[in-house]
């Protein structure tokens, strides 16, 4: 069984054998983003009911919520592989942690902006200093320092070292945003979709609201992956294969 | 025990001993995380007196009463068991009505609450106005019919 066999699964941790795979993925995950994408936004708009409070104002939330959550999902993700490089040495690791910071950085912006845009309308301000939104902008800002801290240091290697580990410290501000609306009196409110319980919305904005988070999600995968194989080129560009690919393009 | 499983115990190692600071950081801050103080907190004496702060609960039903001016309103804050009366001269944001969640920014002034900005809060259920009126249907006849039962007991 291949699936079963370590050697299998390793060869994939080969920024070689990776950078054609991911090329064959991309089209997929391009192409699915942009299916879920349409299918979302026309349950968003067409089929999700008017809010019996908000009206329509609320419909801002199909991109809000997914947004959010992916921009605290992919920061775990990156995490995770930029731990597996400093515990392993994985270079393509780093270069998957790397890769996703722009977009995680992306929908915490997102998650941010239609937020105030949401806020305005219902609760009458744009911005509060409660501990949902600042542990949310404090997210962005770890995005930042991720990404600058790559940018400063020339050297690959240590450059995912010095960033690696600002990323884990800063894992400690996930369960602060999610747990925040719990924990203390926010302004914002409480989750209407979690693990343990039965969605609080309609069961149309649920599907809307999951549809363009598959979307969200895709779209991640995909850019991250023609991201890394940016980094690959550049990262390896003195090694044998990428010598000889960039022949062949000639 | 090799580098790499060295380098895993340290991570792991140093994310607990962060986990903990934070933890024990947060729960020192905790009164400062807060923001707004519910009409209980405030009778029990937990907001600052001399000095600006927010105030959080349910606009009390039929509490709601506009002066002559047009722009001063006055209603009450309730969390269910204290209520705090409030006045507020300016323009309420759309979500603010009787029922709902409300933080109101000001000063305690002779037990009245003196509001300088009032914001909606607004809870986590979203479903369409059928289904609202439907629910509030229900939770009418089951109010009714328990208020039967009681006088027939």
């Amino acid at each position: 069984m291949q699936l079963f066999s370590k050697a299998f699964w390793l060869q994939f941790s080969s920024p070689k054998a990776f950078y054609p795979f991911a090329g064959k993925l991309i089209p997929w995950f391009t192409a699915l983003a942009a299916v879920f994408a349409v299918v979302g936004l026309y349950l968003s708009f067409f089929v999700a009911p008017t809010d019996y409070q908000q009206g329509e104002s609320y419909r801002i939330m199909f991109i809000h919520v997914p947004a959010a959550w992916m921009s605290m999902f992919i920061y775990l993700v990156m995490c995770i592989y930029a731990g597996l490089g400093l515990v392993l040495n994985t270079r393509l690791s780093n270069m998957m942690a790397a890769a996703l910071a722009p977009t995680g950085a992306m929908f915490t912006f997102l998650a941010l902006w239609t937020g105030a845009l949401w806020g305005k309308p219902t609760w009458g301000t744009y911005w509060v200093w409660d501990a949902r939104l600042t542990s949310e902008l404090i997210l962005l800002f770890l995005y930042f320092g991720y990404i600058a801290l790559q940018a400063a240091i020339d050297d690959p290697q240590r450059a995912a070292r010095a960033s690696g580990l600002l990323a884990i410290v800063g894992v400690i501000n996930i369960p602060i945003i999610y747990f925040s609306v719990q924990w203390w009196n926010t302004l914002h409110q409480g989750a209407s979709v979690t693990v343990t319980q039965a969605p609080t919305m309609a069961a149309t904005m649920f599907a809307a609201m999951i549809v363009m988070t598959l979307a969200f999600w895709m779209y991640t995968i995909a850019v991250a992956l023609v991201r890394v194989r940016q980094l690959i080129l550049e990262r390896e560009r003195h090694a044998a294969w990428v010598l000889e690919l960039a022949e062949a393009e000639k | 025990m090799k580098a790499r499983h060295k380098r895993l115990a340290f991570i792991g190692v140093g994310l607990a001993g962060l986990a903990i600071i934070a933890a024990l950081l947060l729960n020192v801050f905790n009164s400062n995380m807060v923001f707004f103080f519910s009409p209980t907190d405030v009778k029990e004496g937990k907001a600052p007196v001399d000095r600006e702060f927010r105030l959080g609960g349910l606009v009390e039903e039929g509490s709601l009463s506009r002066e002559d001016d047009g722009l001063t309103v006055n209603f009450n804050v309730t969390d269910g068991a204290e209520t705090i009366r409030v006045t507020y001269t300016g323009i309420l944001p759309d979500l603010f009505r009787e029922g709902q969640g409300v933080v109101a920014q000001g000063k305690l002034e002779g037990g009245v609450f003196m509001a300088s900005e009032v914001l909606a809060k607004h809870d986590e259920n979203y479903m369409p106005p059928e289904v609202a009126e439907a629910l509030e249907k229900g939770k009418a006849r089951a109010a009714q019919q328990s208020g039967a039962g009681g006088v027939a007991q």
